[in-house]
């Protein structure tokens, strides 16, 4: 599903340059279930949105679903972040001013989806992560965790291949953490390839294969009994 | 642009964040209003102008008696010039291929009668000539004709408001009525565009006036209408060789600049309008600088409006927005907002030039008013600016790189 190789990724602060990431190879087969680990500037979340074309590799090749990522023009990879990938993030970037399920029918406003069509999908998503009561509120009425659930449903709903999380749980208590990881551990298990950017080894613990990235380069890559979420929710 | 999405999405945008959607659109109507206001008092002052002249012929020179200032063949300084008959007749003796009429006026302000109604107005004696250079509409009866100035017959011609102040709502044609206690006959009644005052006046015949003041042959002023054909030019040449010949019939120095004062109308006009034009073209100035200003204004705005939703942009595009669309979406809401602030402005303005109508007349402001095709090209012109505006920005978002637009706080 993703292959990446010799990925390498800088940034200029005045006249210093910081190297992110230092050759970065490694492959990701459909429905697996990846944490990536690190400390604070391993490049972790610099990875995560190459990976998620939010931001451009230096050099090396990054290619999604056999087709080559740097070959693609700007309006190009909108149409693949749409069609291929879902995001989450920690900050769970909503727009403020529409209702949960107006967040996630946007996704597929730009997919030209009807909008009747729209609104029955979003709603589909919301209830099957228990939102259906709270379609109609806005982000500022809802809940760390049920915010986050929005931002998973729209992640979810145009049916991407690849959901890209970064730190996911990372706003969230511990209760409502394991919540959401039981969420994305049945989103995987209906085949959909999950990677997850976390410093929380729990949290790690409940994927099937962990890497470890320090200084840029990935020092572990290791597959792991996953942990199912479940036992933690009651 | 017919995207039924992209409308309810522009509308979902615009409605959720009203307050700068009506900043936004209160600076751009301020700007047509303000521009359509100003176009408007512009042309109320041009027509100001034109009123001016309205009422009279613009063909006429004008000639007043003055007091010469110095002495000259044996006359002494300080002299009086006093107008006859026989200037009349010498200007006409003298000029016959140049002048279309001629007339003289005698004004003087009498108590008028009839029955128990009186009232004071200005009683002018003239010859038929008058009613040409006064442009004065005969609404019933006859002007003054040359039988009543060669009978010196009491007959008078008075005004729309002369006919209401002694008569009511009855016609005056055949009444008599006193003026300064001699009994005249009206036989016209006028109307004139000069406003309620050259309404209010009686004409009878100059030599009826003459002989009512002890048969003596003055008169106050002479009025020359000069043939169209004779242009501007010709008609300044003409004013020059009247004043000269009047000048040497009454014994006036010729470096005296006193003595025969003389306006020429066609002259005044061309002066006025001229100053008229260059009060447009200033008038034009400012309002153009009011309309640039607003398109400054929506510039800035749009450049606040794409900055404030650089992160919003940032989501719309991590989840598939194309830069196209993207682009799309700020244009519509820039070209939307406006096209309706625009119109909302031209609107307001129009109405309150409407409104103001001629109630700024003291000001020299009459019927202000601006044309249909100033006001829609410049609220077309704000719109394409609009559009500009709306687009740069819209451009700069579009290229952001979606990680960066996530960053923006």
């Amino acid at each position: 599903m993703i292959e990446i190789n010799e990925l390498h990724k800088s940034y200029s602060i005045g006249q210093n340059t910081l190297h992110v990431l230092k050759g970065i190879n490694f492959e990701v087969a459909a429905g697996e279930m990846v944490a990536i680990m690190g400390s604070s500037g391993s490049g972790k979340s610099t990875l995560l949105n190459i990976l998620g074309m939010l931001d451009n590799a230096d050099s090396g090749t990054y290619t999604l679903d056999k087709n080559i990522i740097k070959e693609l023009d700007e309006t190009k990879a909108a149409i693949y972040r749409n069609k291929f990938l879902g995001f989450v993030f920690q900050s769970f970037n909503l727009i403020s001013y529409k209702t949960a399920l107006e967040n996630v029918m946007l996704p597929l406003y730009y997919q030209k989806v009807a909008r009747k069509e729209r609104q029955e999908r979003a709603q589909k998503f919301l209830e099957q992560l228990g939102l259906g009561p709270w379609a109609t509120h806005h982000p500022n009425e809802l809940s760390g965790g049920q915010i986050q659930r929005v931002a998973i449903a729209r992640a979810l709903v145009s049916e991407p291949k690849v959901l890209l999380a970064d730190e996911p749980t990372g706003a969230l208590d511990s209760k409502t953490s394991y919540e959401l990881m039981d969420v994305l551990q049945t989103i995987n298990d209906k085949g959909i390839t999950l990677l997850i950017v976390t410093h929380e080894e729990d949290i790690a613990n409940m994927c099937k294969r962990i890497v470890h990235l320090k200084d840029g380069v990935i020092v572990e890559d290791k597959k792991v009994k996953q942990v199912r979420a479940s036992s933690y929710v009651e | 642009m017919w995207n039924r999405d992209r409308w309810q999405e522009m509308f979902y945008a615009l409605r959720k964040n009203k307050l700068r959607t009506t900043l936004s659109g209160f600076t751009l109507a301020m700007g047509i209003f303000i521009f359509v206001l100003l176009f408007g008092f512009g042309n109320g002052l041009k027509n100001s102008f034109e009123q001016f002249f309205l009422d009279d012929s613009t063909n006429t020179v004008w000639l007043y008696p003055g007091q010469t200032e110095k002495p000259y063949r044996g006359f002494k300084a300080k002299r009086r010039i006093i107008f006859r008959n026989d200037d009349l007749v010498d200007i006409q003796q003298n000029f016959p291929f140049f002048i279309d009429y001629i007339t003289p006026r005698i004004s003087r302000g009498a108590l008028v009668k009839r029955g128990k109604e009186s009232n004071n107005y200005t009683v002018r004696g003239v010859a038929p000539g008058h009613q040409y250079a006064e442009k004065t509409i005969i609404s019933n009866g006859r002007y003054i004709n040359d039988a009543d100035v060669n009978d010196e017959t009491k007959y008078a011609c008075i005004g729309r408001l002369v006919e209401k102040d002694l008569f009511g709502n009855k016609s005056a044609i055949g009444e008599q009525i006193d003026v300064g206690g001699v009994s005249f006959k009206v036989v016209g009644v006028f109307t004139d565009e000069g406003g309620d005052n050259e309404e209010r006046l009686i004409y009878i015949p100059y030599t009826t006036r003459q002989r009512l003041e002890k048969s003596n042959d003055r008169v106050d002023q002479i009025i020359v209408a000069f043939r169209p054909e004779l242009g501007h030019a010709g008609a300044l040449a003409l004013e020059k060789k009247l004043n000269d010949f009047m000048r040497k019939k009454h014994n006036i120095a010729p470096n005296d600049r006193s003595g025969i004062y003389v306006r020429n109308v066609a002259a005044d006009l061309k002066e006025s309008q001229q100053f008229a034009s260059v009060l447009q073209l200033i008038v034009t100035f400012v309002g153009l600088g009011t309309l640039l200003a607003g398109i400054i204004g929506i510039s800035n705005i749009m450049v606040f409006v794409v900055k404030e939703r650089t992160k919003e942009l940032g989501i719309r595009k991590a989840i598939g927005a194309t830069p196209n669309s993207v682009i799309g979406m700020i244009l519509h809401e820039s070209v939307f907002i406006t096209t309706i602030a625009g119109y909302v402005g031209l609107l307001a303005g129009v109405g309150t030039l409407a409104l103001i109508g001629d109630s700024l007349e003291e000001f020299f402001i009459i019927n202000p008013y601006i044309s249909t095709s100033t006001a829609v090209a410049a609220t077309i012109t704000l719109i394409l600016f609009g559009a500009i505006a709306g687009y740069i920005p819209a451009r700069r978002a579009a290229k952001i790189k979606p990680i960066i637009a996530l960053r923006d706080e």
